[in-house]
């Protein structure tokens, strides 16, 4: 599991990467979700893999060890709800910058 | 603090966030109320601020346990010196920009008083923080009203540089996430305090990794500081931003330098183990290869604006090697400039828009090219035709260019000779009592570097000035209102009055400093922080 996480956010963030250096301005948007995704699923990992544990206490029972850790659930949510709402403000100043320039070129301008 | 007065803590984030909302329902066509609201809590805020300011010098750091948890499991505000000034300098500027946007800029676009107050929020919140992970909500917050608000006004110009802004400052937001969530693979906290009693335990790898985790989140912090070579975005997008925006912006930048100066002494001090002293040296030379850029950058501009936006940098690069350096005494000196130049560049920024206005944009470009080809100035424009300001306009603005100057250059009596000579006086000591090694290569080069900045800002001031005010014949006397004069000249004014405090200024900013460096006292308030006793029982 650990090596199939780590190949898809290698391949996720380097495909990000190599969108994010393209000059048209809707690569540059997939680019930004695809790092995206990739940080996401990275703060997941970052509280250790495990599967079937819950994160929620369920019963004063049992030790801490048979729970996941919480935390980076939590941040990743937020992290997952910032991202959507700067990507949908990108999209508009992208949608902006085309009307004004004309071209989706990033620097509004064909070479 | 006690009493009602503790949760003055967290009235910078509350007051703005509610007046913001309560705006946001407003139609845009009542925006006179809109701005009289928003002044109105922006003074509250203002008040505010100094408030805390005083509580703050008074006492020890105040801790505010949000929802009641103790320290390290919940989120906590810490209010300490250093943020409580930098909430001030927030509030000044907010209070600056905002009056000279209610003369005309504000009704330019929509909700600019909204993502006005989200952007105080914001800036506050980063100030007020103890946690890594709500940093970045507050970051996030701080760059979403940024985009915002870099768009007001619209036009090409704007809408392209917000682009590369957004873009660049959205790839930063992920480098801050994977820093943040490497130091939480490692650590298993994100409270600042907390994080800094667990890294003395940490070795081998897991050290490497948490140096990896931290550099990976200065990268974003440095990217907002705008340190060479990640700071190029500065330069398209704040002489493309609206005045009053780019007045407000100059605190933005300060705010990753505010994370470095609060986050390196907590995480890598002199207790941090093996870790401590981590990329030390590494601040300490981009902040002078920031100033090498910034003044090879301001010899090279033509516009103000661009002036401007490079002597943001050169401030920028003077606090950041003064942060590498962590020296006490330095660190004093650099918190002094830090104000100080904040203030002016806020001000020159306002004042520009204010000179510019009348001049055909561009009209300084093609100004420079005429003289450097020796053509004639025209003769049949003499006739002069634009007198209908008040009539010592051009006085004010010429006299508040100068202070501006004075200001950026680091010339008596205002308060950027103050700070320079603070800096330079720390840099000329040696280190520590009766050490007799002289003046290490690194202070030397830090102390040619200001020197230098000084003299390169004088030559372009002096130059932009003698173009601006004495040059034209035919000037044109631009329309200014004593509403947009006033915020400048205030700016201004508090500079001076800097300067005349200087001796209690600066004893505040060495203890601010003293208090940063060695942050036992911090790390031991926040997490024996005392929660609120549980409410009576038959209150229910």
């Amino acid at each position: 599991m650990a090596l199939l996480l780590a190949v898809s956010i290698g391949i996720l963030a380097g495909s990000g990467v190599w969108l994010l250096l393209r000059p048209r301005t809707y690569q540059v948007v997939i680019g930004l979700s695809l790092c995206a995704l990739a940080v996401n699923l990275f703060i997941f990992s970052m509280g250790r893999l495990r599967s079937g544990a819950p994160p929620v206490l369920a019963s004063t029972t049992g030790t801490l060890a048979d729970y996941a850790d919480p935390v980076p659930q939590a941040l990743v949510l937020t992290a997952i709800v910032i991202g959507f709402a700067t990507t949908a403000l990108l999209l508009v100043v992208l949608l902006a910058a085309r009307g004004f320039s004309g071209t989706d070129h990033v620097d509004g301008q064909e070479r | 603090m006690a009493g009602w007065a503790h949760h003055l803590i967290i009235a910078p984030v509350v007051l703005p966030l509610v007046a913001g909302a309560l705006l946001a329902v407003y139609d845009e066509r009542r925006q006179f109320l809109k701005g009289l609201i928003n002044l109105f809590s922006t003074l509250a805020n203002l008040t505010i601020a100094i408030l805390l300011l005083q509580a703050a010098d008074a006492d020890s750091p105040g801790v505010y346990l949000l929802g009641n948890w103790p320290a390290p499991f919940g989120i906590v505000l810490v209010l300490d010196r250093l943020s409580a000034m930098m909430i001030l300098l927030t509030a000044v500027l907010a209070t600056a920009s905002l009056i000279f946007s209610m003369a005309r800029w504000h009704t330019v676009g929509h909700h600019f008083h909204t993502l006005f107050l989200f952007l105080i929020m914001g800036v506050n919140g980063a100030f007020l923080t103890g946690d890594l992970f709500n940093l970045f909500v507050f970051f996030e917050v701080m760059l979403a009203s940024s985009y915002g608000l870099l768009l007001h006004g619209s036009g090409p110009r704007r809408v392209q540089a917000s682009l590369h802004y957004v873009v660049v400052n959205l790839t930063a937001s992920f480098f801050f996430l994977v820093g943040v969530a490497l130091i939480y693979g490692v650590t298993g906290t994100l409270n600042m305090a907390d994080l800094a009693t667990r890294i003395p335990a940490l070795a081998g790898e897991n050290r490497i990794l948490l140096e990896v985790g931290a550099a990976i989140l200065a990268m974003a912090l440095l990217v907002k500081a705008a340190m060479w070579p990640l700071g190029f975005w500065l330069l398209s997008a704040y002489p493309a931003a609206a005045p009053p925006v780019a007045a407000i912006f100059a605190i933005l930048s300060k705010v990753g330098l505010y994370v470095l100066l609060r986050g390196r002494p907590l995480l890598f001090g002199s207790e941090a183990g093996e870790a401590a002293g981590y990329g030390a040296t590494l601040l300490f030379a981009g902040g002078l290869a920031t100033i090498a850029f910034g003044v090879v950058g301001v010899l090279a501009s033509q516009a103000m604006t661009r002036i401007a936006s490079f002597s943001l940098m050169i401030s920028s690069g003077t606090v950041l090697a003064a942060i590498g350096l962590s020296d006490a005494q330095v660190t004093g000196g650099a918190l002094f400039y830090l104000a100080s130049s904040t203030l002016t560049i806020s001000a020159f920024f306002l004042l520009i828009e204010l000179i510019e206005r009348g001049q055909n944009p561009g009209a300084d470009l093609i100004a420079v090219t005429a003289e450097a080809m020796g053509a004639a100035p025209d003769e049949e424009d003499a006739t002069s035709e634009g007198g209908m300001g008040f009539p010592g306009t051009l006085a004010i603005l010429g006299a508040c260019f100068v202070a501006c100057a004075l200001l950026l250059i680091g010339l008596p009596p205002l308060s950027g000779f103050v700070a320079k000579l603070a800096l330079l006086a720390a840099l000329f000591a040696p280190a520590g009592e009766g050490a007799t090694a002289g003046i290490s290569a690194a202070n030397w080069a830090f102390i040619v570097l200001l020197l230098l900045s000084g003299i390169a800002t004088l030559m372009t001031l002096s130059r932009v000035g003698i173009r601006a005010f004495w040059a034209p014949v035919d000037a044109v006397v631009p329309r200014v209102l004593a509403v947009e004069v006033a915020p400048v000249a205030a700016l201004l004014l508090l500079t001076l009055v800097l300067a005349v405090k200087g001796g209690t200024v600066m004893q505040y900013m060495e203890e601010t400093a003293r208090s940063v460096l060695t942050p036992s006292s911090y790390i031991e308030d926040v997490l024996s922080a005392p929660r609120v006793p549980p409410a009576k029982a038959g209150l229910q």
